[in-house]
């Protein structure tokens, strides 16, 4: 719960970027700037008790996450906190993130295989499923990937890319301009 | 000299490819153009490959179709950015398919040709009165708060009446009834360009009607567009509760639709919500349903100019199962407004050279391959010509449709390519042709590189106003951009 209270911070936040320039920067590299950008903001709230410790570099919880793709399977160690697309571009997973993860395209949309994963998450905010609204080959266990944050509950989770399933019935897709 | 050096260019085509890359050509440089490019280069180790833009500026509707107060879904841009970018890509500026260089002139020189260059004109009613001015196509009026230089003189009335009435119910129609309803020190910190906000600034529209022809369980916007715009400070949102009154076959319609369901349900909920304090500026949106234009009112008092539209109730009748179409009851009624914006769809222009279907106002294509004959059993293939976005599939969708439909146009090329159909030729100039030909005509390319430096000037005119950039909006700006 707090972690998806955070997500929602991030959002917010991403919401007054404006403000800041845009920079041009090489892959992922706004990505994590933008993360960064409001993890730095977040961290002196809420690790403000861990600051002093910082030399014996908390243990961070890994989980493992499983991607599915044209390819075949993909094992990944993602920390507890990092979001599900964050952790594909750090592994070279092939999952679109055109807005860089401020839950403004649907382009990260990834589908949790078992039900049982997906009953795990919290329900997707109304800005969530307005952009799944738009998602290329929407399931009903479809999640925005910038929306999903690795924690110990989804330690082994299975998530395929819809390019996997994907054909090409481009003009049945979502009619919005 | 600002005028481009092709030496510099040739150069690095010849350090950074193999003795025969796959030319490619990409026409247009939004959202269809630069994932086409970004999946060519990917697929294809020895493609090089060259997107031309009409305007010195890349990103087509992310940049002029966006609205501006979305600069989330602007961010694609890095991405795009990154592409043109790349050591095998290049981006021209300021080169026009037709003029600067014409179709067959591409197609000689390149072993690939992707048009990708959208739909840059609009449909019509067909209704009389349509030429009467204050009546815009909403494409001219996003294009004017955008900062395209092609409609920075459009000087739409927003002063002579205090109503706008809008034709259509789509997101475009969302996005110009927000930006005329929205407080304008909510556009200010925006990229909106400075001669729309000034104007809007003094605007004197307080109601808008967004009228479509059929009922709220087939409104073409979508919720996040819906639920911006009743969450506009101080507005009054009018349903009627009577259209809301749902029909067995708009259940049908909606059952499998799951963007229609939550439309509908935002509307109905909109219904029952009104501001809870009166504002000192009241703002007010009319959503107006099963109505139809039958034609435009001239005004009495300003010669050639509207004053209002005369509207027709419509009723649905069922044509195939889960789908409806609004039919002309007979009855009619006027209602007055200074202003009138037409969101009825934008439309593709071809150019000579390009089959072109009018009918559908798209390109025929398999998949991505241009079709020259498509009349009996026998369907005739363009050699190495593809389309990509609008042109190929019509006006409709996201900038991710693009993305699947990149991937297909990139996997028939491939297949293409596989199959010997297309090759890349030794007698092909590609880069190099394609420049020679633009310097002999006295065509001043616009690189990437150049379009940087423009971007770090409007970022910092921007940043003086509290805005993310300052568009340099007319020709001249843009002229003056390169000669520095």
């Amino acid at each position: 719960m707090l972690v998806s209270r955070f997500s929602g911070l991030g959002r917010q936040m991403i919401n007054y970027l404006p403000k800041v320039p845009l920079t041009y920067a090489p892959k992922t590299g706004n990505l994590h700037a933008s993360y960064s950008y409001f993890s730095h903001a977040l961290k002196p709230k809420t690790f403000s008790t861990t600051t002093a410790h910082e030399e014996e570099a908390p243990q961070v919880e890994e989980i493992s996450v499983i991607f599915v793709d044209n390819n075949g399977e993909k094992h990944i160690k993602v920390p507890v906190g990092t979001s599900i697309l964050e952790a594909a571009h750090e592994n070279d997973i092939e999952l679109e993130g055109a807005c860089e993860g401020s839950c403004a395209c649907s382009t990260c949309h990834v589908i949790v295989r078992d039900m049982e994963y997906y009953n795990k998450l919290e329900d997707p905010t109304d800005e969530e499923n307005d952009m799944l609204d738009l998602a290329f080959g929407l399931t009903e266990t479809s999640r925005l990937g910038c929306q999903m944050i690795a924690t110990p509950e989804l330690d082994g989770i299975c998530l395929e890319l819809p390019a996997a399933t994907r054909n090409f019935a481009v003009d049945k897709c979502a009619k919005a301009t | 000299m600002a005028v481009f050096k092709a030496r510099a260019w040739l150069s690095r085509a010849f350090s950074t490819v193999a003795s025969h890359p796959l030319r490619v050509c990409v026409v247009g440089s939004g959202p269809a153009g630069f994932y086409t490019a970004e999946k060519m280069l990917k697929a294809h180790q020895e493609a090089q490959v060259d997107i031309i833009d009409r305007l010195p500026t890349p990103f087509g509707l992310v940049r002029s179709g966006v609205a501006p107060d979305h600069p989330e879904t602007k961010i694609v841009v890095n991405q795009f950015t990154r592409v043109a970018q790349h050591e095998r890509c290049s981006f021209f500026g300021n080169v026009t398919l037709g003029s600067s260089v014409t179709l067959p002139e591409l197609r000689e020189m390149y072993d690939v040709v992707v048009l990708s260059y959208g739909a840059e004109s609009d449909r019509v009613l067909g209704i009389p009165g349509e030429d009467l001015s204050g009546i815009y196509a909403a494409r001219e009026f996003v294009w004017w708060y955008n900062g395209h230089p092609n409609c920075r003189y459009l000087n739409p009335d927003l002063k002579s009446s205090d109503t706008a009435v809008i034709f259509g119910q789509g997101n475009v129609a969302l996005d110009v009834a927000r930006i005329l309803l929205r407080p304008t020190t909510e556009l200010a910190t925006t990229d909106i360009a400075s001669h729309a906000l000034s104007a809007l600034e003094k605007s004197s529209i307080r109601k808008v009607y967004l009228i479509g022809r059929r009922g709220p369980a087939q409104a073409a916007c979508t919720a996040k567009e819906l639920r911006e715009i009743l969450g506009i400070k101080d507005l009054h949102v009018h349903i009627k509760e009577a259209d809301l009154l749902k029909t067995p076959a708009d259940e049908e319609e909606m059952k499998n639709n799951r963007i229609r369901k939550r439309v509908y349900e935002l509307l109905s909920k909109s219904v029952t919500s009104r501001p809870l304090h009166p504002s000192s500026d009241p703002r007010e949106l009319h959503f107006v349903f099963f109505r139809k234009p039958n034609k435009f009112l001239e005004s009495d008092e300003r010669t050639g100019h509207v004053s209002g539209v005369r509207l027709e109730k419509t009723k649905l009748i069922g044509i195939n199962p889960g789908e409806q179409m609004a039919v002309g009851t007979g009855q009619f009624e006027d209602l007055d407004c200074g202003i009138v914006l037409k969101s009825i769809g934008y439309k593709s222009i071809p150019v000579d050279g390009l089959p072109f279907d009018n009918q559908k106002g798209v390109v025929p294509n398999d998949r991505g391959r241009v079709l020259s004959d498509t009349s009996g059993d026998h369907t005739r293939l363009e050699k190495g010509l593809y389309v990509c976005g609008w042109l190929k599939r019509g006006p409709t969708g996201i900038i991710a449709t693009n993305l699947f439909c990149a991937e297909e146009t990139v996997a028939s090329i491939s297949e293409d390519l596989k199959q010997g159909i297309v090759t890349s030729s030794s007698s092909s100039s590609g880069r190099e042709g394609l420049l020679q030909l633009l310097d002999n005509r006295n065509v001043r390319v616009v690189p990437f590189s150049r379009w940087e430096k423009m971007d770090s000037q409007e970022r910092e005119l921007g940043n003086l106003k509290d805005k993310p950039r300052e568009k340099l909006t007319t020709w001249e700006e843009l002229e003056k951009a390169l000669e520095e």
